[in-house]
């Protein structure tokens, strides 16, 4: 369970966001929606501990976050809105890499899987990635949520610059995800068709 | 009188005390720097093989420890800004740097001058002029460092650890340049080298290093409150009342 | 330092850094390059009596490294801060000093062995010789880890900043000066024919203690960069 307590962030003199309590429970995915410049990506950024929050405590099953340190970050997974992705190298080295730093093992069969079933082709497997697409190179990116096995997702919009149908498969993702007791914090512009038992909505104004 | 600390910890309800403070600084200081003078140019004995120039160092010397006394001061504040997450300590930090800065060079240029009628240079590489420079060029980054910075929060964190790692940096290069200049036999011309100082000469040097201290203390919070008045506009002016409390105990 | 995946997430950043350099092996070549031509401008500007390169040999090819160093710093960090694989190392459940370390290093295979491997070379253009060039490659394979060690700290505290370039070489050649020293220090006593032995562990001295705290600083400066 992730859960925030007052939580406020300020950018510069401006407060973005002040007393902000929310609670994700396991199998629910909160759609954190809002206008650009309302803190989005900085409460994001703060539930994966790269941002300290102003005020406030973050809590991930009970314990505040700041101190559990890389053993909170051993439980979740974060596509930010750059995409993390090496332009040199190949799709497949890439996801390698980023799942063996991570301490998961990923072998070749189960990340060519990762990247079929994001709609990557085989043939752009072992091509690097600088010669994809704006599309693909995000594919790459979310390809990493069909090899974790952690349960907390944050994602930054993880729809961008994606068509419809690599729309409609990383949302079944989610669902999937958040079916199995995971948990996920999806931040977005754009609408995301989940069950309604299942997202939560959370507006930042600014 | 009970001092409630915690109160001060806040930026705006330091700005009047720190007010308040100044005058009393200011005054210490010029009464001290005068009486310092007064002895170190008139009273203190001329000395048999300098001649008057030696009289340079009652500026010299006591500028060169504040440099150093400065920058320390300047790191610790970064540490406790760094530690605690403290605004008031990064303004600390900022307000520093430029008399740091003053002193470092107002060290050299009057070293220079010493140099030339004592050692027939303006520049000699002594082990401690060059420590003091690379001082002035570690407070150059420091405050570089933050100019270039947009992000306030960010400015205060990032050359808040620059000058933490000058300050492990600086016994060490202290030591490598006199390690340096015992290797090149050249220009081994110590400062220590000048006669046992007199009782009064050393009275004359202490007076002005504290002046300078008190000097540091005075400037130091007039510019902490510039600084706050910059920062802290915004909250200022939402909150009117502050504002004029503020300016009130002025 | 046995926690479970801190050896492979170790073994994963170096060898990503070092596959990396070798699909872009002209960046490897250009501060090569840099240094080789500096080296050799020297004696064009001096003029090429033998015993007054001899002299200046120890100094002009440490800051010539030096600057070789300082020229790489950029790409320790920039392209990882740019594309997003920093903050993701950032997020790697293993303490960031050690994974610091391990980028550094690899920056120090790609940047600084290469200066080691070349000076040789360099020495024999300013005549030195003997035990004096092999002073020469000692202090330079003690020192140049140190340069980069130190080197990160600076690279981590610019990152994104506007004039990053010139700011870097700023707060970064400072911080140098007591490896240059003892470098150049090492190789001049050794021609004296003092020997370069205490300079030389003065300079294993300064790569321990940047080992043991430059890490920590520039973890700090990361997450300060990232905020």
């Amino acid at each position: 369970m992730l859960q925030t307590v007052s939580l406020a962030c300020r950018r510069g003199d401006r407060r973005l966001f002040s007393n902000l309590s929310v609670t994700v429970r396991p199998g629910a995915v909160l759609v954190v929606v809002g206008e650009n410049g309302s803190g989005k990506t900085s409460f994001l950024r703060m539930l994966c501990r790269l941002l300290a929050p102003e005020e406030g405590t973050i809590l991930w099953e009970g314990t505040d976050i700041h101190h559990l340190k890389e053993q909170y970050s051993a439980q979740l997974t974060y596509i930010g809105h750059l995409n993390g992705v090496k332009d040199d190298l190949t799709a497949v080295e890439n996801l390698k890499f980023n799942a063996s730093l991570n301490g998961d093992r990923a072998s070749d069969a189960a990340v060519q899987d990762a990247l079929e079933l994001v709609g990557l082709k085989q043939r752009v497997h072992h091509l690097p990635t600088k010669v994809l697409s704006q599309g693909q190179k995000r594919r790459v990116a979310l390809a990493r949520l069909w090899l974790s096995s952690r349960p907390l997702w944050l994602l930054d919009e993880p729809f961008t610059s994606l068509d419809q149908a690599a729309t409609v498969l990383v949302t079944e993702r989610l669902r999937f995800h958040a079916e199995r007791g995971g948990l996920a914090v999806v931040v977005t512009h754009q609408e995301v068709v989940l069950p309604s038992g299942m997202a939560q909505r959370l507006r930042l104004d600014g | 009188m009970k001092i409630n600390w915690s109160k001060y910890s806040a930026p705006l309800a330091f700005y009047p005390l720190a007010g308040k403070m100044i005058p009393w600084f200011g005054t210490v200081a010029a009464l001290t720097i005068a009486v310092g003078l007064y002895i170190g140019l008139l009273v203190a004995p001329t000395d048999f093989q300098q001649g008057e120039a030696y009289r340079i160092i009652f500026v010299h010397v006591p500028a060169a420890w504040m440099s150093m006394f400065l920058y320390v001061v300047m790191a610790g504040w970064a540490a406790v800004g760094l530690g605690l997450n403290a605004r008031l300590s990064f303004m600390m930090t900022q307000a520093i740097a430029p008399t740091g800065a003053m002193f470092t060079f107002l060290a050299l240029v009057t070293g220079a001058m010493w140099g030339k009628p004592t050692w027939g240079a303006w520049w000699v590489w002594d082990a401690r002029l060059t420590s003091e420079l690379i001082l002035l060029f570690q407070y150059a980054g420091v405050m570089l460092l933050r100019t270039s910075i947009d992000d306030q929060r960010r400015a205060d964190r990032a050359s808040g650890v620059c000058a933490l790692v000058g300050v492990v940096n600086i016994p060490i290069i202290y030591f490598s340049v006199q390690w340096w200049n015992t290797l090149h036999q050249g220009a081994s011309v110590s400062m220590t080298a000048a006669p046992k100082m007199a009782t009064i000469m050393l009275t004359g040097m202490l007076l002005m290093t504290f002046g300078f201290w008190m000097y540091s203390l005075a400037v130091i919070l007039s510019r902490v409150r510039c600084v706050i008045l910059e920062r802290e506009s915004l909250q200022l002016w939402s909150k009117p009342s502050s504002v004029a409390e503020a300016v009130e105990v002025r | 330092m046995n926690q479970p995946g801190l050896w492979e997430a170790l073994r994963g950043i170096v060898w990503r850094d070092l596959l990396l350099a070798m699909r872009r092996r002209s960046d490897v070549a250009i501060s090569v390059l840099f240094l080789v031509i500096v080296a050799s401008l020297f004696p064009l500007g001096v003029g090429p009596e033998p015993a007054v390169l001899r002299t200046i040999a120890a100094g002009v090819l440490w800051v010539a490294a030096l600057l070789a160093c300082l020229l790489s710093l950029g790409r320790v960090f920039t392209a990882d801060y740019l594309d997003g694989v920093l903050e993701q190392m950032l997020l790697i459940p293993q303490p960031l000093p050690v994974l610091v370390t391990g980028k550094v290093f690899a920056h120090w295979v790609v940047s600084g062995l290469p200066i080691v491997l070349l000076s040789p070379l360099l020495g024999l253009q300013f005549g030195l010789e003997g035990e004096a060039l092999g002073t020469l490659i000692l202090s330079l394979l003690l020192g140049t880890p140190t340069l980069s060690m130190i080197g990160s700290i600076g690279a981590a505290l610019v990152l994104g900043v506007r004039g990053s370039g010139l700011l870097v070489a700023l707060l970064v050649l400072p911080l140098y000066v007591p490896v240059l020293i003892f470098g150049a220090g090492a190789v001049t006593s050794s021609m004296a024919g003092v020997g370069g032995e205490a300079n030389l562990s003065l300079l294993g001295a300064c790569l321990v203690l940047s080992l043991f705290f430059a890490p920590w600083a520039t973890a700090a400066a990361l997450r300060i960069a990232l905020e």
